[in-house]
């Protein structure tokens, strides 16, 4: 029996669907078998984002309308072997097509079969979030060092709350821009977590090569080269249960006179 | 033997008192008082009004029962029912009293788009978020920040305070009054260990804690002691 996990936010564009992806690809990578479930119904991209788009044959509403079975519509990630799946959304009809308590029929017969069921919640809080979060068992609440995307992270925070058979949510914050939060123009960590008041699970750096692998159908989590595919493995890895402790922000490639200067204690 | 009378009539400076008897019925009562207040419309010539004020000891009446006496009373001329006492009140509004005399304690974070409200005071234990809102009949007292809105007083009391460790609300509201604090407190600034109350002229200020102490000294619940 394995276990869904919601990935949430309430705003729009802060990485739901680039987070989904690559939590589940740093998932597979370390062995798990997974099942991403797309539940953005009417504006499905994860599978776009996975380079899955053109081997759809069918989609979560077919399956809730008993059109297919499970398996047929599941599309299996050739790059892992038989270790990732996606059950895309579908794209011709709107939310109001799945009802909560079919999705969580839907999330649990997937759990019989997966280790971790990573669900990829749309922005807003109307039906398909209701849709999103009722099969889950965790939640995962994303932001990034905006106040509004905070905000509404609040919201949301407590509407998770609310939901009697979810764990307490967990945090990531991405987008995390090093330099602007030092010059005080973003929010900064602290700030975050401390008004959230939530257990923060990984920050995820912003990194050009995310947008990059994403238009290319390649989750950055596969590139091991890229600090934010090592924040997302840290984020799997911390899922399955690890302490790994938080990447320092600051730019490590730097070059190795930086490094001396740093061994000798000299502050450049 | 003297029948025991259901109302008896007493004369006050203030006016009249009609004090009934709690353990005859009702519309016993209503016949005797009809009787007695006719038998007494000849003697009365003045022109302006007696207050009257109505006893009824451990009796319980509804409103409709005592609008019936009101107007009984007041088809006699001169006579105004000004106060109708009694010693018993219904479960619910005893529960009512209670509640907006208590102090309800909350352990939570109050997050944006939530809304806590309580009868009597408030002792809420965490922070209330920015689009976050409390509302007390009371006063609101915040062990955490207070970023949101503050409702005290809500039933129409001026003397409700709001009080907070870190007092940076959005806004602030007491009774009937409105501020918003914006304007007040620069964003920068820390702000610990503060309480709001509305001053004489209808104004939320804001103050450090302990001028309450000298502010609204009802506060303290503590009776006797040192």
């Amino acid at each position: 029996m394995g276990e869904a996990i919601v990935i949430t936010s309430g705003k729009g564009g802060v990485g739901k669907t680039t987070t989904t992806a690559n939590i589940g690809t740093a998932l597979a990578l370390q062995g798990k078998k997974v099942c991403l479930v797309d539940t953005d119904i009417g504006l499905r991209n994860l599978d776009v984002v996975m380079g899955l788009e053109n081997r759809i044959i069918y989609d979560l509403v077919d399956v809730v309308d008993g059109r297919c079975k499970i398996h047929q519509a599941l599309v299996k990630d050739k790059r892992f072997d038989g270790l990732l799946y996606l059950l895309p959304a579908a794209q011709t009809v709107d939310k109001s097509a799945v009802r909560p308590e079919q999705m969580k029929k839907l999330v649990e017969e997937l759990k019989q079969d997966y280790d971790y069921v990573i669900i990829d919640c749309p922005a807003g809080i109307e039906q398909g979030y209701k849709n999103a979060v009722a099969g889950a068992d965790k939640a995962i609440v994303v932001t990034t060092p905006e106040v509004s995307a905070v905000r509404d992270a609040d919201r949301i925070i407590g509407l998770l709350e609310k939901e009697r058979q979810l764990e307490a949510p967990k945090l990531i914050v991405n987008r995390i821009r090093n330099h602007m939060m030092k010059t005080g123009d973003m929010l900064d960590l602290d700030e975050i977590t401390e008004h959230l008041s939530i257990g923060l699970i990984g920050i995820v750096a912003d990194d050009d090569e995310v947008i990059r692998a994403s238009n290319h159908g390649e989750p950055i989590a596969l590139n091991p080269n890229s600090k934010a595919s090592i924040a997302y493995r840290n984020i799997a890895r911390r899922i399955l249960g690890e302490s790994i402790p938080l990447q320092p922000l600051e730019d490590s490639n730097k070059g190795v006179f930086s490094k001396i200067k740093k061994f000798f204690g000299v502050r450049s | 033997m003297k029948k025991r009378q259901n109302v008896t009539i007493k004369g006050t400076k203030d006016g009249l008192v009609l004090r009934f008897a709690d353990s005859c019925s009702y519309d016993e009562l209503k016949l005797e008082l009809d009787q007695k207040l006719s038998a007494n419309t000849g003697t009365q010539d003045e022109h302006h009004s007696i207050s009257v004020k109505l006893e009824v000891g451990n009796r319980y009446l509804t409103d409709e029962q005592r609008e019936e006496l009101k107007e009984l009373i007041r088809k006699k001329k001169n006579l105004v029912v000004d106060d109708i006492v009694s010693n018993v009140i219904t479960k619910d509004e005893a529960d009512q009293l209670r509640a907006e005399n208590e102090v309800m304690t909350v352990t939570k974070i109050i997050r944006s788009g939530q809304i806590l409200q309580v009868p009597g005071d408030l002792l809420l234990i965490g922070d209330v978020n920015p689009g976050g809102t409390v509302i007390a009949g009371g006063n609101i007292f915040i062990m955490g920040a207070l970023k949101g809105i503050a409702h005290a007083g809500c039933y129409g009391n001026d003397q409700a305070v709001i009080a907070a460790s870190i007092m940076k609300p959005t806004q602030l509201r007491i009774n009937n009054s409105l501020n918003l604090v914006s304007d007040l407190i620069p964003a920068t600034e820390k702000r610990e260990m503060e309480c709001a109350y509305m001053d004489e002229n209808h104004q939320i200020k804001i103050d450090r804690l302990q001028t309450l102490i000298q502010l609204r000294p009802n506060l303290t619940r503590l009776e006797g002691g040192h």
